[in-house]
């Protein structure tokens, strides 16, 4: 602490580069606490998915639709208590920025294997008796303003109905929300009926996109996926079980892979930031020799010059990231309400804190360590006689 | 001063030589040079540019190293020691006064004279105290907060030579320390640094400045690296 004084002052010796170079590591390390909770988001689907639920496809593809038979079929299986069904439906509100998805599905099973969706007792009623009813996540009716006995259109861009229009509408009568937030970014969607959409469609009757299945022993959700793949290995159309958790891992990947891209974007910044601050410590030792050979002459060691400007990289990083990662962890439960809710699991975890302090040092190591050389092996005659 | 003295003398040189090589020039800057000081004496070395003075400061002050030859200050032949060894030499028992005074110009007054104590194993208190007293000692107790660019020429000399002073070395090396003052200034310097060896500290100053050589008790006049006069505290020339 002693050496504090001499630390803090070496760093504000000129006050507009310390600044700049603090705001840029200030800003690289918000990047890397938004882009850390937006990945965090991005998994906590898959994370929170269930875990005594396994997710059907088709065996080549996620695209590939499968019998509407198979459904009792797979009823039937050793280790299964209850199955339902969904579809992607594709279809575009108003226009496409506004993204969300639509699944047809068979409501009343899809809601008793899903307990997290939290819907009142009489929506659901009324939901289960209306044909064209559907029911939405609360955080779609808040972005869309959409309440209950609403009339909601959605242009189909894959199911068009029997007459050849894209144009779908549906009786909104219900609302629900979820139990956590990362449920609620999980949970973001449109429900309706199968069959209405079954009986409405052009081409694919008799076919549904997955089958979920709630299994009766968790720990027998691998034996029972494999009697599920067994049964229909022959058919023509075979099926791939897994768990629901690496099926949204699967379908995550469908989008890229993100937590390369945002390790590519970061990779990126840091290395701008190498640079940056590595030619702002050499800048800033260059300036200071006399000072630094007057610290030798009066007794500072090699070492303990050497020491203080690491230290002085150190302090200028670390306190920076503090700075970058904490602003994000104001920022978030800022942005988050104002965002789509695949967003609404974005969270700062305390290991995002440990790899930002960890990037940090290490950024200091390497920008200090060359002007601390060349700050340790500074030889006094020469550096005095030069000024 | 004396060539050979009986006591033991706080600086001994013994045959020292001094040159450097630049490219492929080798530049001789002292020759075989003897010299004695005794504790409590204030020795100005003199003479024209590039004859050796500064060198011969830089040897004394434990800066550098000799060619050739022994360098014994306050009983330790400084060739003997390691890079770091050295340095812990020079915090216990050398004070350093430059030209342009060398101030940490983002510290205050206080802070800088505390650079060497930041070397001992007093704690905060005790640091706060010498600082105190040496501030006080060089009459700048009032300015302990000022930063270096806040203070005058002679006040920021004042501030070097309480850094100088304040863990209480026995020898203190000057190399033009009123270089860079006016007349007046200078004399209150070197008035002070007078004082100082009438009370036994071992001054050792680098000046081109006649007038601030009359302050010391001892001169050397050196040309081309050699010794070739040295007037003692009777006005005798040796």
């Amino acid at each position: 602490m002693k050496y504090f004084p001499l630390l803090w002052g070496a760093l504000w010796r000129r006050k507009p580069r310390t600044i700049y170079t603090g705001l840029s590591i200030v800003v690289a390390f918000l990047l890397f606490g938004l882009l850390q909770a937006f990945n965090t988001a991005i998994n906590s689907g898959s994370e929170k998915s269930g875990a005594d639920r396994l997710v059907t496809t088709g065996k080549y593809s996620l695209t590939q639709v499968l019998p509407y038979s198979y459904y009792q079929q797979i009823q039937n299986v050793e280790g299964v208590d209850r199955v339902t069904h969904a579809s992607w439906f594709g279809g575009v509100y108003q226009t496409e920025r506004n993204f969300f998805a639509q699944f047809p599905a068979d409501v009343a099973t899809y809601l008793e294997l899903y307990p997290e969706i939290l819907l009142p007792v009489d929506q659901k009623q009324a939901m289960l008796q209306t044909k064209t009813g559907a029911i939405v996540a609360k955080t779609l009716a808040d972005r869309f303003g959409w309440k209950v006995g609403d009339r909601i259109p959605i242009q189909a861009t894959i199911w068009p109905k029997a007459d050849g229009a894209n144009a779908w509408e549906f009786d909104l009568v219900g609302i629900f929300d979820a139990r956590t937030a990362a449920e609620r970014a999980q949970q973001e969607m449109m429900l309706f009926h199968h069959d209405y959409f079954d009986e409405a469609r052009k081409f694919g009757k008799g076919t549904v996109g997955w089958f979920i299945t709630l299994v009766e022993d968790p720990s027998q959700m691998n034996e029972v996926a494999a009697r599920i793949d067994a049964m229909f290995a022959n058919s023509p159309s075979p099926v791939k079980t897994q768990t629901e958790k690496a099926f949204n891992q699967a379908f995550i990947k469908q989008l890229g892979d993100i937590g390369f891209i945002i390790s590519s974007i970061m990779g990126a910044v840091l290395f701008t930031l190498l640079m940056l601050t590595g030619n702002t410590m050499m800048q800033s030792v260059r300036d200071r020799v006399p000072e630094l050979a007057v610290l030798k002459t009066i007794g500072f060691r090699d070492g303990q010059v050497l020491t203080l400007v690491l230290a002085e990289s150190a302090l200028m990083c670390l306190v920076s990231a503090a700075l970058g990662v904490g602003l994000a962890a104001i920022l978030i439960p800022v942005m988050t309400p104002h965002l789509p809710g695949g967003f609404a699991g974005m969270e700062l975890r305390p290991q995002t804190w440990l790899h930002a302090m960890a990037i940090a040092s290490l950024l200091a190591l390497l920008v200090g360590a060359l002007p601390a050389l060349r700050a340790m092996r500074l030889d006094i005659v020469n550096a005095l006689a030069a000024h | 001063m004396s060539d050979r003295p009986v006591d033991d003398p706080i600086i001994r040189l013994e045959n020292v030589s001094k040159h450097y090589v630049r490219g492929h020039q080798r530049v001789e800057v002292l020759h075989s040079l003897s010299v004695d000081v005794e504790r409590g004496d204030f020795l100005a070395l003199m003479g024209p540019s590039g004859s050796g003075k500064t060198t011969l400061l830089n040897l004394i002050g434990g800066l550098d190293r000799p060619s050739a030859g022994s360098v014994t200050v306050c009983g330790q032949r400084l060739e003997t020691l390691s890079s770091g060894g050295l340095a812990a030499w020079r915090a216990r028992h050398v004070g350093f006064i430059f030209q342009f005074y060398h101030l940490l110009p983002v510290l205050t007054a206080a802070k800088n004279v505390e650079l060497p104590l930041l070397l001992t194993r007093l704690n905060a208190a005790q640091r706060a105290r010498h600082v105190e007293a040496a501030l006080a000692i060089v009459g700048l107790s009032d300015r302990a907060r000022h930063k270096p660019g806040e203070l005058s020429g002679g006040q920021q000399q004042r501030v070097a030579i309480a850094r100088a002073l304040v863990a209480d070395p026995e020898l203190i090396v000057c190399d033009e320390p009123t270089g860079d003052l006016d007349r007046d200034t200078a004399d209150q310097v070197l008035g002070f640094l007078r004082e100082l060896a009438d009370l036994g500290k071992t001054i050792v100053m680098v000046t081109h400045d006649p007038k601030a050589a009359d302050y010391a008790t001892h001169r050397l006049h050196l040309d081309k690296g050699q010794l070739v006069e040295a007037v003692g505290r009777d006005g005798h020339r040796a």
